[in-house]
């Protein structure tokens, strides 16, 4: 395509295509710190959706190795995210070196909390909130489970942050555009920091796992082992495309670790919460 | 030379692969992914020293691969089950058949819905089957429906409520508006049982059916895999009785334009005289390599005429006629309302 770059992101290296030159300028300036790898797992392409919306009221459509046929197109404005949503796309839909859980992931050492949520129940500000207090970010949107070691892989894209937690976002930290009137709202990209970045081929250990939800008065409960089971194959995306490997992999990582349910009321409190529970470990 | 000669190249001569550097790798991938023949390429490479990165993406096609097998392989057995009062066997068609064949056409293949071959007098009793058994129709639509009872080869698609798993049943290989008229007695008399009240085709008949349903049922999209079952099946075993075989379905010419276009793309070995295109037979190359390395189908006006061909050799002018103006009312109708 006429405008292209590539990506590595922990164990896994994007192709990003487009049409245009703005989205992958805004790549390479929120990418800043990651390796450009010469061979890509996943291509993505950024197309105009008929060739004179390459120029008139530009409108992306996002298409890759893997896509879903019912995604709306997006303006070119919004084109980092467009890129975003075609990687994560990928990911979700073709990785299967690593069991994937919707979940943000931080680590001291070499021992990672796994915070599963659906979007909305503040993973993302939790993790990135965490990062500002010396825990390292391991990722926001996929934790990468071996099947062979049962550790958990860095997979630190950057975090997009909506609406209400824009505000949140520290002045150290590398961000991309203002996203105004997306689909999500109005939305931002966060870089994470270049240290999170350096550790990105370093595994952890998940030693606690965690389902918080945002926006409830606290309280905190244990959950069954059949609870957490059931919870963690809904947060993944390629359990079942994973077969017997994926299963093993659940099973241990299940077995291994506590899970407690976390209603928070806002993100101090929340990451309060965090470190307590960690604390008693 | 573009990705997806690169393709054919690579899965024709596995070693040519070592001359390959790493971006070309990532359009040779992205072009095996487009042409559903990622686990085709990961099996043909197996054990030859690839870059890292590049080993990695493989490997995780192959377990896409096998975890297709053990699923459709799964969906026969059910598919099996529920049709068991027919006592018949099931006769599978293509992917399904040539894993639980062990075929090495299906090594690597992508397999998506499955399909299956019976008697024609047997429909009416295995959809009510099968429907029982937990599969719903998907074409809720009456004229659609319809028109596949009366003009298609095979039941309206039904899906498993549960696995999502489509079925296909056929009572022949081609559509009955088709001028071709296959024999579709002959295709299930000869059919070769396997455990479980399988069955598959008879090894030409494989062929001849992979070869109608490239260049006789459809626009060609997909067709390099479709032409590589064709040469998997052939350098696996053979081609004793193929010819007479193709002549008695009425398909010798479909056939031969396999041979020879297997032949070009993948050297496959075949009689002397399918050893040199057509005229006709280089656009049909052209149409199947019209991919470029970043997945993109190219030569719309080439894609767009073997699209309409695709749809006059399936029925006659007149009935197209009436499917198309029936379909362009009602697409006009559902964008008013919706």
């Amino acid at each position: 395509m006429k405008h292209q770059i590539t990506l590595g992101v922990g164990p896994v290296s994007f192709r990003i295509g487009s049409d245009w030159h703005g989205p992958i300028a805004a790549l390479d300036a929120l990418y800043h710190d990651y390796p450009r790898p010469g061979f890509a797992d996943y291509s993505v392409r950024l197309e105009a959706i008929s060739p004179w919306r390459r120029w008139i009221r530009p409108s992306i459509r996002v298409r890759g190795d893997y896509w879903l046929p019912d995604a709306s197109p997006l303006p070119r404005a919004q084109g980092l995210l467009a890129a975003e949503m075609g990687m994560n796309l990928q990911v979700a839909l073709g990785h299967r070196r690593h069991l994937l859980i919707h979940a943000a992931v931080v680590a001291r050492g070499d021992r990672a909390i796994l915070m599963s949520g659906v979007s909305g129940a503040g993973k993302s500000t939790l993790a990135l909130m965490l990062s500002q207090r010396g825990w390292r970010f391991l990722g926001d949107e996929f934790a990468m489970i071996d099947p062979e070691t049962g550790w958990v892989h860095p997979f630190p894209r950057p975090v997009s942050l909506k609406n209400e937690s824009l505000e949140l976002i520290p002045d150290e930290y590398r961000v991309g555009p203002l996203l105004a009137g997306t689909p999500k709202g109005d939305v931002r990209h966060v870089a994470p920091p270049t240290a999170a970045i350096a550790a990105m081929d370093e595994p952890a250990r998940p030693a606690l796992l965690v389902f918080p939800r945002f926006g409830f008065p606290s309280a905190l409960g244990g959950l069954a082992a059949s609870e957490t089971f059931v919870r963690l194959t809904q947060a993944s995306t390629n359990y079942v495309a994973m077969g017997e490997a994926g299963f093993r992999t659940l099973v241990r990582l299940r077995g291994r670790i506590p899970a407690v349910a976390l209603d928070y009321p806002d993100g101090a409190t929340g990451v309060a919460a965090v470190e307590a529970l960690w604390d008693a470990l | 030379m573009t990705a997806a000669q690169t393709l054919v190249e690579v899965l024709r001569d596995p070693a040519r692969a070592m001359a390959i550097d790493l971006t070309r790798w990532t359009e040779l991938l992205t072009v095996a992914r487009a042409e559903t023949l990622a686990g085709t390429l990961a099996h043909r490479l197996e054990g030859l020293a690839v870059p890292d990165a590049v080993a990695k993406a493989l490997a995780e096609a192959r377990i896409d691969a096998a975890e297709a097998r053990r699923t459709a392989l799964w969906e026969a057995n059910r598919i099996a089950k529920a049709l068991r009062p027919l006592a018949h066997p099931v006769v599978l068609l293509k992917g399904t058949a040539f894993a639980a064949a062990g075929l090495a056409a299906g090594q690597g293949r992508g397999i998506g819905d499955c399909d299956i071959l019976l008697p024609k007098p047997m429909l009416d009793h295995a959809e009510k089957l099968l429907v029982d058994a937990g599969w719903q129709w998907i074409k809720s639509d009456p004229y659609d429906d319809l028109y596949y009872r009366r003009w298609m080869h095979e039941l309206p698609p039904l899906i498993h409520a549960e696995r999502g798993r489509m079925v296909d049943v056929h009572h022949t290989i081609l559509p009955l508006t088709a001028r071709q008229k296959p024999d579709a007695q002959a295709l299930i008399a000869d059919a070769v049982p396997l455990d479980g009240g399988l069955a598959v085709l008879d090894h030409a008949d494989m062929i001849v059916h992979a070869a109608a349903h490239l260049f006789a049922d459809g626009e060609l999209a997909g067709g390099l895999r479709n032409l590589w079952d064709i040469h998997a099946l052939i350098e696996e075993r053979g081609l004793e009785g193929l010819e007479a075989r193709a002549a008695r379905h009425g398909l010798s010419s479909t056939v031969d334009r396999a041979l020879r276009l297997s032949h070009a793309l993948y050297g496959t070995s075949v009689p002397r005289r399918c050893r040199h295109l057509t005229t006709t037979d280089r656009l049909y190359r052209r149409r199947l390599m019209a991919r470029d390395g970043w997945g993109r189908e190219r030569h719309t006006a080439l894609r767009t005429a073997f699209y309409i061909r695709s749809h006059l050799i399936r029925m006659p002018l007149p009935l197209l006629s009436r499917h198309l103006w029936i379909k362009w009312r009602k697409g006009k109708a559902a964008s008013a309302s919706g």
